[in-house]
């Protein structure tokens, strides 16, 4: 069990500067998130993509904002778990336990939503049965490649996944690549690979069509797919890989019994706490009169959730207020003074 | 303004006159019209404001930029007519637009 004097669940923007006042008012923390890695939304869908009203930055990309927020912790020692998903948040006394879908378990009596939109989840095959196959023979990614040499695998998508899939399975497996148009998004020098191999007969391509239906019993048998002129053709096929990006889903959190309108959380604006005692929402999750779904505002939610966390964290001490140009306090915790 | 007309999947009619420079998803998330999501807030970075829109409309509509159409490859259920309504910006040209919201945004 892990104990900590707050748990954020998010490693957005927001979720990594609101570890910073945690540590820098002298409260512990640890941050867990869905994705693989830090950055959540600025890295995950627009890390190369300029941002311009981030105070004092006059421009930056996703990437480089999540770069300087993890250079800005860098004084502080914060555990980060990755690739967790926070399931279950139930109270013990003055504290919360909480559960993710790794089995990693944390005793806190402050919990920080940081969550943006949700937690990132792949996209589905939008035929209902695809469900009855998934992780049996057919995946939105690839842990194990092996299991599909010498059969027969369909790849749907248009990215570099399934493309680069493609290229790689075609050297050991049967590779069908499907995807709704003649253009793919990927990297070109991929694009042409692919286009060689379609060539050399190792991949064969259908463009234009998309999956309209799954069919075997217990293991994928084969699967229809459709044009945009409703000619359906029927696949053979032994698995299904489905590459379309990722989405965010509020999941879990719709069942921790706060108050939730339009997959947003009610807080209030001197804590940011929500309904219930020692659970905040900050950043693009939160919901509050004149909410803006800016990062500057993710920052100050941010800053001001963690004064309110130590009155949990340190119920015996008092809270004080000082800045980091004269603290000698805060200059030792940021490693400037000994 | 513009009359702007959403269809959802179950054929129910939100008939909204949209102001002048919002978009076609601000109109709907404005009004509290079910099944668009926009996730990103308008970003073209998600694609769950995913709407299609009629023929004879689809064509009068300015051109997809780049990247719409990448957008687009995520979206549930894509068809030809298929648009991301936050990349459709509201004038007084788009006066009686119709667009179907999918069933599903992911």
């Amino acid at each position: 069990m892990n104990k900590t004097d707050a748990l954020i669940i998010g490693a957005g923007p927001t979720g990594l500067f609101t570890a910073h006042q945690l540590n820098l008012i002298g409260l512990s923390c640890e941050v867990v998130d869905n994705l693989d890695k830090i950055g959540g939304q600025c890295i995950e869908l627009y890390p190369d993509k300029p941002i311009y009203d981030i105070p004092a930055v006059p421009e930056c990309t996703g990437e480089q904002l999540t770069n300087n927020l993890i250079n800005q912790l860098k004084p502080f020692d914060i555990k980060f778990h990755l690739n967790q998903r926070v399931e279950e948040v139930k109270r013990d006394n003055e504290n919360w336990i909480v559960k993710t879908n790794s089995g990693t378990i944390f005793l806190t009596p402050n919990v920080i939503i940081a969550g943006g939109v949700g937690s990132f989840e792949p996209r589905k095959f939008s035929p209902k049965e695809c469900e009855k196959f998934e992780n049996k023979s057919l995946f939105y990614s690839v842990k194990d490649k092996k299991i599909f040499e010498g059969k027969t695998v369909a790849i749907f998508g248009g990215g570099d996944s399934a493309l680069d899939w493609a290229v790689e399975l075609s050297k050991k497996s049967k590779v069908n690549l499907i995807h709704r148009r003649d253009e793919f998004r990927g990297a070109e020098a991929t694009v042409s690979k692919m286009h060689a191999l379609v060539k050399e007969g190792k991949i064969n391509l259908f463009t234009k069509y998309q999956m309209t239906s799954v069919k075997g019993n217990g293991q994928l048998e084969s699967i229809d797919i459709k044009n945009d002129e409703d000619e359906i053709k029927n696949i053979k096929t032994d698995y299904a890989l489905g590459f379309f990006g990722l989405i965010m889903q509020l999941g879990p959190i719709a069942n921790w019994g706060l108050n939730i309108d339009k997959k947003t959380i009610e807080v209030d604006t001197e804590k940011f706490e929500t309904n219930q005692k020692g659970i905040y929402a900050v950043g693009d999750i939160c919901n509050y009169p004149g909410k803006l779904k800016l990062i500057l505002s993710g920052f100050h939610e941010g800053a001001l959730a963690a004064r309110a966390c130590f009155k949990l964290a340190r119920p015996n001490e008092k809270y004080r207020f000082e800045f980091t140009t004269t603290s000698t306090n805060l200059l030792k915790r940021l490693g400037k003074k000994e | 303004m513009a009359k702007i007309t959403y269809i959802t999947s179950d054929a129910k009619v939100h008939e909204i006159e949209v102001q002048n420079g919002l978009t076609v998803m601000e109109g709907a998330v404005q009004n509290d019209v079910p099944g668009i999501d926009a996730d990103c807030g308008g970003g073209m970075a998600c694609a769950t404001c995913h709407v299609y829109v009629k023929e004879d409309w689809f064509n009068k509509l300015p051109k997809k930029e780049d990247g719409e159409e990448d957008m687009l490859d995520m979206a549930f259920e894509p068809k030809p007519n298929s648009r991301l309504s936050c990349q459709i910006i509201v004038s007084d040209d788009l006066d009686g637009l119709e667009v179907n919201i999918p069933s599903k945004q992911a």
